[in-house]
């Protein structure tokens, strides 16, 4: 990956991720959202600082993907989750858990990880 | 403000043709509906073309003059995209430049070349309308994104895998007499129920297939067709256009689609009717879920209770509101880009008395049609009555 041209925000957050320390950034309004962002889209504040993503999250929903992208191939079948961080919900994979047992309502940490595919990467949820 | 009429309709057969280039779809499409509307093809003042996918599946750009050239018009050309609402955007954009005074006749279509990607090709580029970086490489395919929002809805307001399959088996029935469907063939709860998962808890009878196919219809405004003499007693008399956040986790509601609400308020008062005078619908069900969904938000049924509608046959052929009785995309086929069109062309020929389904909505004077793009952060609603 190091060849390529980063995406400015998208990498940071992980680099952050990886690094232990998670982050979202918010307005001067309080709303949560994730990087890059200039312009808050629920109030138009311009304002953002930094804040520390919560290190535990609840799934909202869930599906288990059995034909996936080629890029995701080796992957699958695979758990995608949304999962709700107070501020911010996220869209990640679920590892570490039998697909049989993921659930709505599970608690589930963020964390930096890689695709099988591809080695792209990829934010995983595992429980906690 | 000037009535806006549909003079004419034209569509492709929607299925499986792989070497059929997207401007041979849509220059069969654009015949159909000149020749229905029965006008000169120099008078066509623009084309509004709807394609979403071209660059990946033809590698071309810059589709408004090359589909203006296919269907034999010279005038000014663009494209508009919205992923799977990318014809009801142009169909929108058509509607107001004729009111507007701007034009008094236009070619408005769009098509879609995807076969010739593969299942897993297509499935890759029908990715791109959810966020790239937040949800596409978190591995959000289409259908896994409308699982999740499925999920939600089991979830919160309840409902089975087998009230959805219901909406499947309409929508075969319903395709069945249509030649221009993908499928014309009958199936059953169990089919639906037994068919491999996609991507829980979307099974492969839940989804749309995958199509090539192109729709077109002319839109003229009320005194070209009285000046030219031109048959079009359907007008396209509501529009509206709603939009949402991209991601589906950055939304309030995971199992609501709130850009459709907005947009079918928009276009019943822009008609000045209500959902209670609708008597025929034609929505976006890309996956059955989807289907309820655009009930729910077309004002049908409150939250949560769109669910039962085909299980208790309110949305039959013989029911009080029939939905889809072009087959839907589920089984009509949804080749992304022509399907808005797809639907004012079937609206307006089951309005018109001239569809092979008419028989079920004889005395239907008014219709709705409800197009979404990926996780419906992108809706459009029209209503069409018939006036002449």
């Amino acid at each position: 990956m190091s060849d390529e041209v980063r995406d400015a925000g998208y990498d940071d957050f992980f680099d952050a991720l990886d690094a232990g320390e998670g982050y979202y950034v918010e307005c001067d309004n309080g709303h949560g959202s994730l990087p890059p962002r200039s312009v808050c889209p629920e109030c138009g504040a311009r304002e953002f600082t930094e804040e520390s993503l919560p290190e535990a999250g609840e799934i909202d929903t869930f599906t288990v993907t059995r034909v996936a992208m080629p890029d995701f191939e080796a992957d699958e079948p695979y758990v995608t989750a949304v999962a709700d961080f107070g501020p911010i919900r996220l869209t990640g994979q679920v590892r570490g858990v039998d697909h049989d047992d993921v659930e709505t309502g599970m608690v589930v940490e963020p964390v930096a990880e890689k695709t099988e595919t591809t080695g792209d990467r990829l934010l995983v949820f595992r429980p906690r | 403000m000037p009535d806006v009429r549909v003079a004419g309709v034209g569509l492709t057969d929607f299925g499986r043709v792989p070497e059929r280039t997207g401007r041979d779809l849509f220059a069969e499409a654009s015949a159909g509906a000149l020749a229905d509307a029965g006008v000169d093809r120099t008078d066509v003042e623009g084309v509004f073309y709807g394609n979403f996918m071209g660059e990946l599946s033809e590698h071309q750009g810059h589709q408004g003059p090359l589909m203006a050239e296919a269907a034999g018009v010279d005038a000014p050309a663009a494209r508009f995209e919205a992923a799977c609402c990318s014809g009801g955007v142009a169909v929108r954009n058509a509607v107001k430049d004729v009111r507007n005074g701007e034009s008094d006749i236009l070619l408005v279509g769009g098509a879609e070349r995807m076969t010739n990607l593969g299942t897993a090709g297509a499935t890759e580029a029908l990715a791109i309308a959810a966020d790239d970086l937040w949800e596409v490489r978190a591995g959000v395919t289409f259908p896994g994104a409308y699982a999740l929002m499925e999920q939600a809805y089991f979830d919160e307001y309840g409902g089975s895998r087998e009230d959805l399959a219901h909406v499947a088996v309409k929508n075969h029935a319903n395709a069945l007499p249509n030649e221009h469907a993908q499928f014309q063939k009958e199936i059953s709860v169990e089919d639906v129920l037994d068919a491999p998962m996609v991507s829980d808890p979307v099974g492969m009878y839940d989804a749309c297939p995958i199509s090539d196919g192109a729709a077109a219809v002319v839109l003229v405004s009320e005194e070209y067709a009285e000046d030219h003499d031109v048959d079009a007693p359907v007008a396209i008399s509501g529009s509206g256009q709603g939009g949402d956040r991209l991601a589906l986790h950055d939304r309030e509601y995971l199992a609501r689609t709130p850009a459709a609400d907005a947009a079918a308020e928009e276009a019943y008062a822009d008609a000045g009717v209500t959902s209670e005078d609708v008597d025929v619908a034609e929505v976006h069900d890309c996956f059955t879920i989807a289907e309820v969904l655009a009930l729910e938000s077309l004002g049908f049924y409150d939250v949560g209770d769109g669910i039962a509608a085909a299980r208790e046959g309110d949305t039959t052929q013989d029911g009080d509101l029939p939905v889809n009785l072009s087959g839907g995309l589920k089984a009509k086929g949804h080749p992304v880009g022509a399907t808005g069109v797809s639907q004012i062309a079937e609206m307006t020929s089951l309005l018109r008395g001239d569809h092979v389904n008419s028989e079920h909505v004889e005395d239907a004077t008014l219709g709705v049609t409800h197009n979404a793009g990926g996780t419906v952060a992108t809706a459009l609603v029209h209503v069409l009555e018939v006036v002449a």
